[in-house]
């Protein structure tokens, strides 16, 4: 296909799926219609199949000179790879969710938030520049906090998607910091040009801080240990959004991201030390966390944490082989993962339950999902002649034929062989033992599921045999541009199910029997120490953490703004006078030059003495009124002395600011409680000790700038320039809107940001019940 | 405050001080004034207008709510920023038409962002003044 073909279907895929992610809510269409919206992906989905993927071009759509925005795609294997999953497991999953969902309220809603993750998940994947995918790294864990708290009025969901939103979301702040950093070393923002320039990347000093913040990003995104937590959380959500979310597309974002740096980070030990042994970590642990769960989609959820750890732990290791083996597992997992989920979902939908406790024998009862369930549980273990052999083939390989340090292939292929046979075991827990022979069948008559509930996963099982069956089918169109394009460099390898008897070969089949073994082990239930273990995890400590700073803060707000005025201006002015008065009195030299000081005419003289009697008349008058009207004064001779030493702007600024400050003293008068003169008290005599403080402070500063030699460069500059750059003759003035400009706009957006909170405090007050106190 | 003088100066006041508002905010690039000084005298019209004749018969005056001037001056200005963005110059890049147009003297970007200013000074200023006023 054509380039700009390309650049107009991009174009319209993500204007459509915007558009109808902020329709479809609010459209009056019954299911049945809603149903027809997976056309949307399904017509991306075509595109993407047939576009050729390339290496080298980059679609730009928008660039600018100033920002380093530019907003460019990238259509290489990797990209097709992950479109082709987003869209084509995206439209199974809408014909699914359109069945599974039929009978509930808001099916819209849920299809919109879809399409919305949807768009955004493909923003990811086919940026070119490193702020316009974080743009959309950021739109995906927020559509996902949609998605995961679905159920809103239910507790725990609000709690998961709160969970999932703030782990991921603070991963990808860091992560942001890591690309601004990136992006600075390499001058560009754009990832196909930074692949020129790795070593000034590699050589920099900022090197290892970004790298750590990108990891960071990366890893709370694709549910490494320690964050691994918030995706078992997540299972909250409905099942089809489990299914699209947590098989194929979010969790996957972080390894995409992986993927997509690793021709940058792969020259370096760090890359591969940290990958290898967060990698590493995870898939063991969650792979052993998976057996103990009862919960079909718990189960689900922690192999899916402990497969992102196998493909983190293959880009780590580098090379061809497992740059093939994990280009492949990608495919494989988000085949039989989706697979699994929606399988869960329509034995849920069914009998009401998830839990493989209470299901037993419904292999007579449910034929069909049954064989799905086996399938995908043979694509899982990789047992031939599934596309799963295939890819556990390729991993074995590379662990075994990896050399960078003694030992190396035997710890590797161990680690491997432990995760393999724990996950085969759990994919037997899910796929196999809810459907075994029974006496006593737990749900013998159970109704039969329409066919969008089971066709979508049977289609996706099916795939995994065939691709296993026939390996040419996804090699020249999917693993090797996909290989080439996390290498970087151009690989070409040949798929074959069948490689004779050789160490794989046993390594596989000891997996299988370790996987057997692990699951007649396992079916029958969990020991206690699990239950107690699982107390002090990691999920805890973030819990304590988030806890201990919510209370700190309360604490905190309750002391420091109790809501008394007098006491911020106290706090505020000394905090000000102290930090003056130390650089004062440590620089200043208290030299008055008389010569300098420009004679008191007898009009100074009378304005001066108004200003000083309207000052004292504030303090000790009777009444309020009249203290609100010696105010004003202060403030009109204040306006006057502007005058007289030619500052016209401030005069007429000062003037009208003081008109309206003592209308506004006068509105809330009659508000006030009663006027009460009060002797002096200790606090008053403080409150005085800080004024005059602070007043002389800026008289000597005032002073002592008269006796220095002004720094003028400033003042000359805008005197200089305002006419010449800025067309103005008044400097305030084009100092306040063009050289200051920005200033101003965000003083405006204050300005409005009080006088709403101001119309808020006093109109919208809260009704009873809704007080905190 | 109930006196005839009052609600027969505020009459003829009240469009003279919008005027001369508007003056200020012109003239603010050559001579002292400008959007935020203008838009203080204007908030101050509207004020005089309201003590005299009652806060009621102003808000019937306005017809909108003093609140909406705020984004819209919000937008004028930050659109008067983006402005130079299309023709790729930086953000609030000025921009000034060649001629001076009588009257208004030169029409550029930064005028607008004054009247931005301008527009936000009036309705925050009078939201709160009339809030507070409002408030029993």
């Amino acid at each position: 296909m054509q380039l700009s073909g390309l650049i107009i279907t991009l174009i319209f895929t993500f204007i459509s799926l915007f558009i109808l992610a902020l329709a479809l809510p609010s459209a009056r269409v019954n299911s049945r219609r809603s149903a027809l919206s997976f056309l949307v992906p399904f017509s991306a989905f075509c595109v993407f199949a047939f576009a050729t993927p390339s290496t080298e071009q980059v679609i730009s759509l928008w660039e600018s000179n100033s920002l380093p925005f530019n907003i460019s795609f990238k259509y290489d294997g990797l990209a097709k790879l992950f479109s082709l999953l987003i869209t084509g497991i995206g439209t199974l999953i809408f014909l699914y969710a359109s069945a599974y969902m039929k009978n509930t309220k808001y099916t819209q809603r849920l299809l919109s938030f879809l399409l919305l993750f949807m768009g955004a998940m493909l923003g990811v994947v086919l940026s070119d520049n490193l702020l316009v995918l974080f743009l959309f790294w950021e739109l995906t864990s927020i559509s996902s906090f949609f998605l995961i708290g679905f159920k809103n009025e239910d507790d725990a969901s609000q709690k998961s998607a709160l969970q999932a939103l703030s782990i991921t979301g603070l991963g990808g702040l860091a992560m942001l910091g890591g690309f601004i950093l990136i992006g600075e070393m390499a001058q560009t923002y754009s990832i196909s040009q930074m692949l020129s320039h790795t070593d000034l990347i590699l050589e920099h000093p900022w090197f290892v801080p970004a790298l750590l913040l990108i990891l960071l990003g990366a890893f709370t995104k694709s549910a490494q240990f320690p964050f691994h937590f918030w995706l078992p959380g997540a299972m909250k959500a409905p099942t089809p959004v489990s299914a699209y979310l947590h098989s194929a597309t979010m969790v996957k974002a972080g390894v995409y991201l992986l993927a997509r740096l690793n021709p940058i980070f792969s020259q370096s030990e760090l890359w591969f030390i940290l990958l290898t042994s967060f990698g590493g970590l995870t898939m063991l642990y969650a792979a052993f966390q998976s057996l103990y769960k009862t919960d079909m989609k718990a189960i689900l959820a922690y192999t899916t944490v402990s497969a992102l750890g196998v493909m983190v732990f293959l880009i780590g290791m580098g090379g061809e082989q497992a740059i093939v083996a994990v280009s492949l597992f990608i495919l494989v997992h988000a085949l039989y993962k989706a697979a699994f989920f929606m399988l869960a979902g329509t034995i849920d939908h069914e009998t009401g339950t998830r839990d493989i406790r209470k299901l037993s024998g419904l292999g007579k009862s449910l034929p069909i999902l049954f064989g799905i369930g086996m399938l995908a549980a043979w694509s899982n273990g990789g047992i031939p002649p599934s596309i799963g052999f295939v890819g556990k083939d390729l991993i074995y390989e590379s662990t075994l034929n990896f050399q960078k340090f003694s030992y190396a292939p035997y710890i590797l292929t161990a680690i491997s062989w432990l995760t393999n046979s724990m996950l085969f075991a759990a994919g037997l827990l899910v796929g196999y033992l809810p459907f075994r022979k029974s006496s006593a069948p737990s749900h013998p008559d159970v109704h039969k599921p329409s066919l969008m509930l089971w066709l979508p996963p049977a289609l996706l099982a099916t795939m995994g045999i065939v691709f296993g069956v026939f390996p040419i089918l996804v090699e020249g169109s999917i693993v090797n541009p996909v290989a080439t394009a996390i290498a970087g460099v151009s690989i070409k390898t040949h798929l074959v199910l069948w490689h004779g008897f050789n160490t794989v070969l046993y390594i596989s089949l000891a997996t299988l029997s370790a996987g057997l073994i692990l699951y007649l082990f396992f079916q029958k239930k969990t020991p206690n120490w699990v239950t107690v273990a699982e107390k002090y995890g990691p999920r805890q400590a973030l819990h304590g953490i988030a806890n201990s700073f919510i209370s700190f803060s309360a604490w905190f707000t309750k002391t420091m703004q109790n809501g008394k005025l007098r006491l911020y201006l106290l706090v505020i002015l000394s905090v000000l006078g102290s930090l003056l008065g130390y650089v004062v009195l440590r620089e200043t030299t208290f030299v008055i030059d008389p010569q300098k000081l420009s004679e008191i005419t007898i009009y100074e003289g009378i304005t001066v003495g108004i200003l000083i009697t309207s000052i004292f008349l504030t303090l000790f008058s009777g009444s309020r009124l009249a203290a609100v009207a010696a105010m004003g004064v202060v403030g009109y001779t204040l306006c006057i002395i502007f005058v007289f030493y030619s500052a016209p702007d401030l005069a007429m600024t000062q003037f009208t600011i003081d008109t309206l400050t003592v209308i506004l003293f006068v509105l809330v008068l009659y508000r006030l409680p009663r006027f009460i003169r009060l002797d002096f008290s200790p606090r008053h005599i403080l409150d005085g000790v800080v004024a005059i403080g602070i007043g002389a402070l800026m008289s000597i500063i005032s002073l002592e700038v008269l006796h220095r030699s002004p720094v003028r460069e400033i003042s000359d500059f805008y005197a200089m320039n305002s006419y010449l750059l800025a067309k103005g003759k008044n400097v305030v003035n084009v100092i306040l809107v063009d050289f200051r400009g920005a200033d101003t706009l965000i003083e405006i957006v204050v300005l409005s940001i009080a006088a709403i909170g101001v119309y808020s405090l006093l109109k919208l007050r809260l009704r009873k019940n809704e007080k905190m106190e | 405050m109930n006196t005839i003088i009052l609600k027969t100066a505020s009459k003829y006041l009240l469009p003279l001080l919008l005027l001369f508002s508007v003056f200020i905010l012109l003239r603010g690039h050559y001579l002292p004034g400008g959007g935020f000084v203008g838009g203080l005298v204007a908030a101050i019209a509207f004020v005089l207008h309201a003590f005299a004749n009652g806060l009621p018969e102003t808000q019937r005056l306005m017809r909108i709510h003093p609140g909406f001037l705020m984004p819209v001056g919000l937008a004028i200005a930050f659109l008067s920023g983006i402005f130079p963005m299309l023709f790729d110059l930086p953000f609030m890049t000025g921009m000034w038409k060649k001629d001076p147009i009588p009257v208004i003297g030169s029409l550029g970007s930064a005028l607008f962002f004054d009247i931005g200013v301008y527009l936000v000074v009036i309705g925050s200023s009078l939201t709160i003044l009339f809030t507070i006023s409002e408030t029993k």
